[in-house]
């Protein structure tokens, strides 16, 4: 399914300058485990600029990617994160194209690297994509002149994702150094909580990944503590913990991942019931951590399997501003990345 | 004696004869008619060819490559008989064995005739390996005293292995008179199941589905009960593990029947190449020597093979046991793929390296960086490959045939797969320099590569 949305027909005429790009160097958004925290301030603090700016109804619009053209490249369902970047891109002025495709573009007989040539020889400049593969934003990313921001690859990364949730912890906590956070549940099969590790550790966050030890990932302890953060050298603080009264005792923020049904049908837990009852997010357990403790879900939710209804829907729940702050997010992040006007004409 | 052929060398090495040293090889009809000194005389008087070598370049057999696939029939886009075996010739490679995971399987004396029918004329000696299941099914055994009639060298399914343990301790019950080696791809389907790169610290960085170890060492194991069992002739194709080679060197404390092999690609390389970093031994050899070593790209489909490339113990690991003489052969595990093949997300990506012709300059780099030595290497691509299989190559003993391959060890060059005789262009060394190339190879005393021909200017 194909829709093409047309262009505004109203000139705006209020527009607010975007800021000078900050990282003219970076073309794409792939994985933030090469970014650097000055880097995702930059995005962080204009995604607040922009926060600010669609609150206030009288404020002009966004127009930096006008006559851009922005693919969403869909070969997976998403609805919160593929709404989220075609609002993004429209309220900066973007002509948006929404493709989605089921199954992988081998099974439809078309390479992957065929597919984006040709939108990129219909004008795309900018694809935001989402795929069931690990590394299919990188082969699109060596394959054309634009940009390509990875909205969810297999297992990998989800990086505006991390970013999102990096935003919307900092709004509540100020700042998330020395401050600890949760990563609970299918941890092995989550590229949310990849990109998130990434993200909170370069900002000085301790990270506890924690589920049952058939859902972590082998060798993450191992892994982390051989790649400090770029630019200030810090060693990422990541621990693993299987236990999940003591993951949760005294920390900041609990971000809970969806349980995918199939992983019980695949032998990875013995039944939901037990996972639920292991595992899932009661106010008993979130009492366990700090007074407060903010609670995050990139949804969509299982209510009543990995997180209790009650959980879900009471105080310390930022599940519906981590939709909102999406927007904003995903809009920094286009402004940073998009090519100049002119286009860049050599491939990176 | 007008065809015969004398080659006077700076440096011949040949583990069969324990020989390291300047000489000379005669060559007539086809075969070494003397070698070091004797040769000198041999050829006083005769009107023979001489072939005066550059002092610096070593002249050895020419190399027995117990593991490749050669894709034809079925898979002619990604290889033929001929240019595989033209790639063979560039790489130093005499005598190759070539997989019977073709379309249709090489399962049956009709297919090998044919095959060994094709095979006619190309520059290296092609030996089949059959199936060992029909169809490499798994279900029924194949006719492998046929086979061996008709030529067969080994038997194996590689490309799957043999699943059911009853199947395989039946093949092992039916060979064992036939004294053929059963050649098994390790590899517990259940416990990798769609698995396309090491389980460890990588495949957790890229999301990538891992391919643990202990799902080579599951099934060598089992097979090694059999072995135990049977006493039949077992070898292990492409080693990746540390844990192999202990296996391995265990079966061999015990005196079973079991050779093994690994790869240039499982000695030097990591799966952090998968990630486009280059660590491991080959990087670190060419540090040392000085040799830039470019980074490369994630998900680089380019390293993606099957067994996968594992951590830098496992290389250090299967170093110590080729070191130790657990480990016999090394072999390419020649797989070469279409761009196409490759070209295309990571999990859809077909696993294999195009090897022949970077196999020795790869190589070379542990020799150089003093951690393998020369006579090691030529034996492990030599005389011990022939000697596991009881092929008649691997020597240049008076009498043997003039096989040979001449290299020179210092000349750097620039991995470039499109000047690739091989149709697989698929190699993550493409773009590396290397030290090491061959420039001549000889087949039945007849020159079947030679880079001054070859590439005037390169």
């Amino acid at each position: 399914m194909t829709t093409v949305t047309p262009r505004p027909e109203s000139i705006v005429e209020d527009t607010v300058a975007a800021p000078a790009v900050s990282t003219p160097q970076r073309r794409h958004l792939l994985d933030l485990d090469d970014w650097t925290p000055d880097e995702m301030r930059t995005i962080l603090t204009r995604a607040g600029e922009i926060h600010a700016l669609l609150e206030n109804p009288s404020a002009g619009r966004l127009e930096s990617l006008r006559g851009h053209v922005l693919v969403n490249l869909f070969y997976e369902n998403s609805t919160r994160t593929r709404v989220s970047f075609e609002l993004a891109g429209k309220r900066l002025g973007a002509d948006v194209v929404n493709i989605t495709a089921s199954g992988s573009s081998v099974a439809k007989g078309e390479s992957l690297r065929d597919t984006v040539r040709t939108l990129e020889a219909l004008g795309a400049r900018i694809v935001v994509v989402r795929s069931g593969a690990a590394g299919a934003p990188d082969l699109i990313a060596r394959a054309i002149n634009g940009s390509v921001i990875n909205a969810g690859d297999g297992w990998h990364a989800h990086p505006s994702q991390a970013l999102l949730d990096l935003f919307t912890l900092e709004r509540h906590l100020g700042s998330v150094a020395g401050r600890r956070v949760v990563i609970l549940g299918d941890i092995l099969h989550s590229r949310v909580a990849r990109s998130n590790v990434w993200a909170l550790t370069a900002m000085g966050a301790e990270v506890t990944l924690c589920g049952p030890a058939t859902l972590l990932p082998p060798s993450a302890a191992r892994l982390y503590a051989s790649r400090p953060t770029p630019g200030t050298n810090a060693p990422r603080r990541v621990t693993v913990e299987s236990s999940v009264e003591r993951a949760l005792t005294g920390a900041d923020a609990v971000m809970v991942l969806r349980l995918q049904r199939e992983r019980q049908q695949a032998g990875l837990l013995p039944s939901l019931r037990e996972y639920s009852r292991q595992y899932g997010l009661t106010e008993a357990r979130l009492a366990l951590a700090r007074p407060g403790a903010l609670v995050l879900h990139p949804g969509p939710m299982n209510e009543g399997l990995e997180i209790d209804p009650a959980v879900a829907a009471g105080p310390q729940a930022v599940i519906e501003e981590q939709v909102t702050n999406g927007v904003a997010v995903r809009m920094a992040l286009l402004e940073a990345l998009a090519p100049a006007r002119e286009g860049r004409q050599t491939h990176g | 004696m007008a065809d015969a052929l004398l080659l006077r060398a700076g440096r011949i090495v040949d583990p069969s004869q324990g020989l390291d040293s300047p000489g000379a090889i005669l060559i007539e009809d086809e075969r070494v008619a003397a070698i070091g000194s004797d040769a000198m005389r041999a050829a006083e008087g005769r009107d023979a060819r001489v072939i005066d070598l550059p002092a610096g370049w070593v002249v050895a057999p020419g190399f027995v490559d117990l593991h490749a696939h050669l894709r034809e029939p079925g898979y002619e886009g990604k290889e033929t008989i001929a240019t595989g075996a033209r790639a063979a010739a560039r790489g130093g490679f005499t005598t190759i064995c070539c997989m019977p995971n073709t379309n249709p399987v090489l399962d049956s004396a009709a297919m090998l005739d044919s095959l060994l029918d094709r095979a006619r004329g190309v520059p290296a000696r092609v030996r089949p390996i059959a199936a060992i299941t029909r169809g490499e099914e798994g279900r029924e055994l194949t006719e492998m005293m046929e086979l061996a009639e008709a030529g067969a060298v080994a038997f194996s399914d590689d490309g799957r292995p043999v699943s059911s343990g009853r199947m395989m301790r039946l093949a092992m019950q039916y060979a064992t008179p036939l004294g053929l080696p059963l050649v098994e791809h390790c590899q517990d389907e259940d416990l990798v199941g769609a698995g396309v790169m090491h389980e460890g610290a990588i495949s957790t960085l890229l999301g990538l589905r891992g391919w643990p170890a202990a799902g080579e060492e599951v099934m060598l194991a089992r097979d090694l009960t059999l072995v135990r069992e049977t006493g039949a002739r077992y070898h292990a194709a492409h080693l990746s593990t540390a844990g192999s080679v202990a296996l391995i060197r265990q079966a061999k404390t015990e005196g079973l029947p079991v050779t093994a092999e690994v790869t240039p690609h499982h000695l030097l390389l990591t799966d952090e190449w998968v990630a486009g970093e280059r660590a491991g031994p080959l990087a670190g050899a060419l540090g040392e020597l000085g040799l830039m070593v470019p980074a490369g790209v994630r998900f680089d489909t380019s390293a993606k093979v099957n067994p996968p490339l594992r951590s830098n113990d496992d290389c250090a690991a299967l170093l110590a046991g080729l070191l130790d003489g657990t480990i016999d052969a090394i072999a390419t595990d020649h797989a070469p793929h279409t761009a196409v093949d490759k070209d295309c997300e990571f999990a859809e990506a077909a696993f294999g390296i195009s090897g022949f012709e970077t196999a020795l300059a790869a190589l070379l780099a542990l020799v150089h960086a003093g951690r393998l030595p020369l006579a090691t290497l030529i034996g492990a691509l030599t005389e011990r490959p022939a000697r596991a299989w009881n092929l008649d190559a691997g020597t240049l003993k008076p009498g043997a045939l003039a096989d040979l391959v001449i290299f020179d060890p210092d000349e750097e060059w620039t991995v470039d797969p499109a000047r690739f005789a091989s149709k697989g262009r698929n190699t993550p060394l493409a773009g590396l320099t290397l030290r090491g190339r061959v420039r001549m190879t000889l087949l039945g005393g007849a020159m079947v590569y030679d880079a001054s021909a070859a590439e005037p200017n390169g």
